[in-house]
Parts: structure tokens; C-alpha cells; sequence
């Protein structure tokens, strides 16, 4: 028999999708991708190589580059019975279809007065970092999480690519699952068993006693990293993973920030009106008797992404503006 | 337009409760009436108001918890005009809004800070719960702000915060409405201990003369209003002061301030437990009989409710006796931000030389403690000097 080390394998965040996908498709017979490139170039970031030659066309399906179309064919196909995943390429795509998500698709329960659930996974990239300049790098996540009716998912973690999406397939109302393209060559040690997880419950993935620094997606390495040199001064950061933003799990960072008694947010979307304003506003309204320090927030400048390298640094949340935040926050005197 | 505000009632009170109004809109109020009665953790006070004019609004409504300098109600000071202006019983109507008007830039203007201790929510708590005052505790955290680990070093052997704390079998903890004034008293005397550097003296008195003197003022009286021992020392203290003024005043912000006027605090326990220290004031201006007068209504007053704002916030020095308890001394602790604090302890008959010749006669021990900031021991040592030859010549008093 396989025992527990034989079991455990590396494998890319990409592949993770790909297997979850693939896991998806065998499952249920009316779960199908539909996007532009999934099939025959195997996805633009090559997340569905392969499939189309398993799978065939039916259910492995190209679209012309019409969001709008395609994402409303996904929803009539939901409200008819089947359980489509659409991967909208990225983010900055959606905009096209913001119409069928906001106004269709998020609504359509109500409008119906509960007769219709639309059980639609879609699919998309996110994030900058990448050099791709101002229209290719939004991080729009954490204005999506501003709906009602639709989920936000966030998957940082190989195991989450891998788990998120066949729960999200099993909810009845829209989902969106948002993968920072950056994050696609990360490899992580997963189980040969490695299968569904919750998407309903934020994670501490580093544990603290000195500040609670809350985050998710790629920030989250960043976070990270900068946990582990501020351990070598002393100080003790947990880390959080939000995981889901909307609905957001403020259980685990309030009841975090009750031991920390600081937080700070690191959030690549922009800092006015965006998800990590609502994370403050959340600790003010659950947890200020808690609070030591005023909840900080480190989030992307608020400018076009730049596309000169150096430029896109400045502009993103990065582990030495973490590290001095935090010090900042933890030691300040006067 | 007055602005009548919640008053400190001692540095360590951080808010109070309006518990009734005693004036209502459009009453005309003098300085010095009692207007408000407020509930602080160590007694209910009846609050005085500072301007003449006419109650314009009352804005705090009984019952209702505000912190010091709250404005509690609006007073209409004598020279403005009589102008219509909505009363508290109805809704505060927005001004119809000007026509097109262009938005103006939003000016964020936060109230004096000077006033206002920044401090995070959770120190707040943390003193709070530990009795901690914050006009007392250096900030260093953002902002010079005072966080938990101010709180934590400033009291380092204060029991952890953690309700899950095994409190040992057999251990109460003391619970109950006075918890807080023991909290306002554990405030008051850790800041005391803490910022005042105290000096002590002590003398031993002969209150033969006094006690002569007392004995025979008192058969003229009628029983009722008989003096007590203790209304001599507190003239004694008073007369003494005289000649030592700097015992009489404040240390404030660095500098010692020495008080015109001399209100004489008088540490009253109370029956339920904890203390009180509410002024007898104007203290030189009074004889015996006056005094005697005053301290008996002080005392009732302190103990059923009914103290004044300003019995509560203007004594200059204090004096604690526990004579009548049978303790021979008594070291105090100075109630900041005064200077000085006299203690009395029980009359006993001693041996004693005079003239070459031993004697029984009654002996009171009297002790000064002295901020050391503000007075030094030559000045402590004439005051107790004064005090002794007052009583040696009560005729005097």
C-alpha cells in the first residue's frame, strides 16, 4: 500500500487548478470550461493544457472574445440545469461583462423571487507584478467582494487552488474564484488525496502574539516573509489569510486582533473604498476595546499600474514596507 | 453663551453621571447655585455653575454617563440677546440648506488635544480594570500615545487582566457598588506614592492647655453644640498655615502653587467603606464654633450624599485624624496635586518632662507629610513648631 511520504507529491499551483478542473469534469457530467483559448492553446496561462484532447470539445469549449456573450451563455446554461466553469482570461476582462455578473447574475435569485439559483463558477487571473502595465494588472477582487449575491474566493495556497473549486461548484449561487497570476509557477508539497476544501473560514498560517497582519492572495507571501524577519527582532506577527472576501470570515481576525491587539492590512488593490477599508471598519466595529494601535494599512499606490519594473515595485505592497510598518506599530516611542 | 461642562471632582475621576437637574430651561441662575447633581465612583455631588445668565439648553439627559469636560448644558450669559433657539425637549431641526450651494472643502478640526489623555482602547481598558490613572502614565506609543505595555510597566506587579485567572480558593474578590471607589482611592494614592516624593515629621504635643481650654468653652455650650477635640487642631492647622503658607497649595505641572485661600481637607470614612476628603472651605475665616458647625455637616453630608463640587475639588491641604480609632500615629499619603497632608493620632496620657519635672499630661502625636518638591524640611519643621504653640495657647484659637 502507498503509505503517507510515497503519497505526497510537488506540484504547481497551475497543475492544482488543473487537477481540480479535471477532478470537476470526470465528477459531474454537466460540469464544462468555456473561455477564450481554454481549449486548443490549453488556456492563456496554460491552466487547461490537455483537457480538450480528454475531454473534447463539448465540454472544453472556446469562445469568441465576447465576455459579455460568454459569460451570459454561462449563466443561461447554469439557470438551465448545468454547472458551467467560465474562466474570464483576467480581471481586467471582466469589466466587459460586468453587466451579466452584477446585474444578472448576482440578482437573478431575488428577481426571480428564489425560483432561480445561478450555480456559475468563473474563473479568473488577477493581480500585477508581472509587467504587463496599467490594463493587464488590476487587482479587482476586493471590489467584486462590494456585491451581494455573488462569493468572492481568493486562493493563495497550492491546496486552496487545488480545493476551492469543486466546493465552489457545489454552491447554488454565482462564484467567483480570482488566481493571482503570479502565483501559477509556486510549487507546494500536497497529498495524493489532496481534494475539496472549505470556502467559508479564513486561516491563520503563521501564529503571533505582537500584531495581526491580515491579508490574502499573493500578499500573502509577502506577509509571510516579512513575519520571519521580524522574528529575528523579536517581533512576533501572525499571519492571516482572508482566504474568502465575501462572505468574509471576521471571526478569525477579530478574534486574532483580541490577542495581538494590532492589525495591519495588506491588500494589492487600491486603499480607498477597497476590501481592506472594510477589514478596518469591521475591527473598529467588532474589536476597538482590543486595539493598541490605530489598524494600519499597506495597499498598492494609488496610480496606474507602472509597467517599468522598478516603478511596479514602488507602486505594489512589498515585505520591507511590511517590516517597517510593523516596527513602526510595535516599537514606536514619541 | 456659557458652556457649563461634567467638572473634575478629584484627579482621578475620568467621567461622572448626571443623576438630576435641579434647574430647567429658561431659569435664571447665579454663580455658585447648584444646578446638577452627579454621581462619581466616590459619592453623589451637587455641581455648581460658574456663570450668572439663564438656562438655555440642558443637553445631558439623567442618567446618562458623560466623561470630564462633556458640555452638559448651555447657559445664556447676560448680555446676549434673548435670540429663539430650539429647547432640548424638541428635535434640533438641520438649517434649510442654502440655495445652490457649492460643497465646502471638508476641515477636519479635532478638539483641543491638550485636554484630552490619547490613549489606545485597549490601555483604557487595561487602567481601567487595574485602577490605573492615565493623567499619570508616560505614552510611548504612536504619537506619544499611551498603549498596554504603559499600562503594564506602570503597574508591574498589578494580577494579570485575564478573567481566566484562578482567583485561590477562600479569596473573595471585592465586588460591589464601593469596588470603584476603592479603584478611584487605589488611583489616587499609587499616583501619590508614585510622583510625590514625601517627607515626614513628626512631634509630640501636650494638649493638657487645649483640653483645659475645650472642657470649660464647652460648659457654656449646650450639648448639642459641644466642640470636639478635633475642631482645635484643624484651627491649630489653619492659624499655622499662616505662617507656612507654602504647605498650603498644589503642585501643578512642575511648579508649586501655593493657594490664596485655605480650604482644609478632612478624610471622612464612610460606613459603607472607602473614604472621602471633601474641604471644610475657608477655613482661616472661621472660629471654632463655625468649624464645629461645618465639620458636622460635612460629615453627614459625605456620608448621606449632598457634597458640593467645590468641597470636592478645592481643598489645599488635608488632614486625616485617627485619634478616635486609638492609633498614636499616623503617617498619610498626600492627595495630589496638594502638597501637604497633617495627621492626628489618639490623645494618651504619657509621661513627660517640663521644667525639670515628670508629669502625666495628654499626648497627641501630630505628623506632616511634605511634598519635598515643593517645601523642604526647614518649613516643615516651623510649621509643626507653629501648630505646637497654637495649642499651647488655646486662647488663641
Amino acid at each position: 500500500m502507498i503509505d503517507g511520504e510515497q503519497a505526497l507529491r510537488t506540484i504547481t499551483y497551475r497543475e492544482a487548478v488543473r487537477e481540480a478542473l479535471r477532478e470537476a469534469l470526470q465528477k459531474d457530467e454537466r460540469v464544462f470550461l468555456m473561455g477564450e483559448d481554454v481549449g486548443r492553446y490549453g488556456g492563456c496561462f496554460a491552466v487547461s493544457k490537455g483537457l480538450l484532447e480528454a475531454f473534447g470539445p463539448e465540454r472544453i469549449r472556446d469562445t469568441p472574445l465576447s465576455e459579455s456573450g460568454f459569460v451570459g451563455a454561462g449563466i443561461g446554461a447554469a439557470l438551465g440545469g448545468m454547472r458551467p466553469i467560465v474562466e474570464v482570461m483576467t480581471v481586467n476582462f471582466s469589466l466587459l461583462c460586468a453587466d451579466q455578473i452584477i446585474n444578472n447574475a448576482a440578482v437573478y435569485l431575488y428577481m426571480s423571487g428564489g425560483q432561480f439559483n445561478v450555480p456559475l463558477v468563473i474563473r479568473l487571473a488577477t493581480g500585477g507584478g508581472r509587467q504587463l502595465a496599467a490594463q493587464h494588472s488590476r487587482s479587482l477582487e476586493g471590489w467584486y467582494a462590494h456585491i451581494p449575491g455573488i462569493k468572492i474566493l481568493s486562493p493563495a495556497t497550492v491546496e486552496d487552488a487545488r480545493g476551492m473549486l469543486w466546493t465552489a461548484l457545489q454552491d447554488p449561487d454565482p462564484v467567483l474564484i480570482f488566481e493571482n497570476s503570479g502565483l501559477y509557477n509556486m510549487e507546494a508539497t500536497l497529498g495524493a488525496d489532496a481534494g475539496p476544501v472549505d470556502i467559508h473560514q479564513a486561516r491563520v498560517r503563521r501564529a503571533g502574539r505582537d500584531i495581526s497582519i491580515i491579508t490574502y492572495s499573493a500578499s500573502l507571501y509577502k506577509a509571510l516573509e516579512a513575519a520571519e524577519t521580524l522574528a529575528k527582532e523579536g517581533i512576533e506577527a501572525e499571519v492571516i489569510d482572508l482566504r474568502t472576501l465575501r462572505p468574509l470570515d471576521e471571526r478569525t481576525f477579530l478574534e486574532s486582533v483580541a490577542r495581538t491587539h494590532r492589525a495591519l492590512i495588506v491588500d494589492e488593490g487600491w486603499r480607498s473604498g477597497g476590501i481592506s477599508a472594510e477589514i478596518a471598519s469591521r475591527i473598529m466595529e467588532g474589536a476597538f476595546y482590543e486595539l493598541d494601535a490605530p489598524v494600519a494599512r499597506l495597499c498598492s499606490q494609488e496610480a496606474p499600474m507602472p509597467y517599468a519594473k522598478h516603478m511596479e515595485d514602488a507602486v505594489l505592497p512589498q515585505a520591507a514596507g511590511i517590516v517597517d510598518l510593523v516596527r513602526h506599530m510595535v516599537n514606536a516611542h514619541g | 453663551m456659557a458652556e457649563f461642562r461634567m467638572p473634575s471632582l478629584g484627579s482621578d475621576m475620568e467621567a461622572g453621571t448626571l443623576l438630576e437637574w435641579r434647574v430647567k430651561p429658561g431659569d435664571r441662575v447665579r454663580r455658585r447655585d447648584v444646578i446638577a447633581v452627579v454621581e462619581t465612583e466616590k459619592a453623589a455631588i451637587e455641581i455648581e455653575v460658574y456663570a450668572d445668565g439663564i438656562v438655555e439648553r440642558l443637553l445631558v439627559q439623567p442618567g446618562e454617563k458623560v466623561p470630564v469636560g462633556t458640555v452638559m448644558a448651555i447657559i445664556r450669559t447676560e448680555a446676549e440677546p434673548d435670540t429663539p433657539r430650539p429647547t432640548a425637549s424638541e428635535p434640533v431641526s438641520p438649517p434649510a440648506p442654502a440655495k445652490a450651494a457649492t460643497p465646502e472643502p471638508m476641515e477636519i478640526q479635532f478638539p483641543a488635544a491638550d485636554r484630552r489623555i490619547k490613549a489606545s482602547p485597549y490601555a483604557r481598558r487595561l487602567a481601567a480594570h487595574r485602577g490605573i490613572d492615565l493623567g499619570a502614565v508616560q505614552g510611548t506609543g504612536p504619537g506619544g500615545a499611551i498603549s498596554a505595555a504603559d499600562i503594564q510597566r506602570a503597574v508591574p506587579s498589578a494580577p494579570a487582566e485575564e478573567k481566566s485567572r484562578p482567583v485561590p480558593a477562600g479569596d473573595k474578590p471585592a465586588e460591589g457598588p464601593h469596588s470603584a471607589m476603592r479603584r478611584a482611592i487605589a488611583a489616587a494614592m499609587a499616583r501619590s506614592k508614585r510622583e510625590i516624593p514625601h517627607a515626614y515629621f513628626q512631634t509630640r504635643i501636650d494638649m493638657q492647655r487645649t483640653l483645659d481650654w475645650l472642657a470649660a468653652e464647652n460648659l457654656k455650650r449646650p450639648i448639642q453644640n459641644r466642640i470636639l477635640p478635633v475642631v482645635p487642631l484643624i484651627r491649630a492647622v489653619s492659624l499655622a498655615l499662616e505662617e507656612v503658607p507654602e504647605l498650603n497649595g498644589f503642585w501643578v505641572e512642575g511648579r508649586h502653587r501655593i493657594a490664596e485661600a485655605i480650604h482644609i481637607g478632612f478624610v471622612i470614612n464612610l460606613r459603607q467603606g472607602g473614604l472621602i476628603a471633601p474641604a471644610l472651605l475657608n477655613t482661616a475665616q472661621k472660629g471654632v464654633d463655625e468649624l464645629m458647625a461645618g465639620l458636622r455637616d460635612l460629615i453627614t453630608r459625605a456620608r448621606s450624599g449632598g457634597l458640593r463640587s467645590s468641597e470636592m475639588t478645592e481643598a489645599t491641604i488635608t488632614i486625616t485624624n485617627l485619634g478616635e480609632r486609638g492609633v498614636e500615629t499616623v503617617f498619610g499619603i498626600i492627595y495630589p496635586p496638594q502638597v501637604a497632608l497633617v495627621g492626628f493620632g489618639k490623645i494618651t496620657d504619657q509621661p513627660w518632662c517640663e521644667n525639670g519635672m515628670l508629669g502625666i499630661r495628654p499626648i497627641l502625636t501630630a505628623t506632616l507629610s511634605a511634598d519635598h518638591r515643593a517645601v523642604d524640611g526647614h518649613r516643615c519643621a516651623l510649621f509643626l513648631d507653629a501648630l505646637n504653640r497654637r495649642l499651647q495657647e488655646p486662647s488663641t484659637l
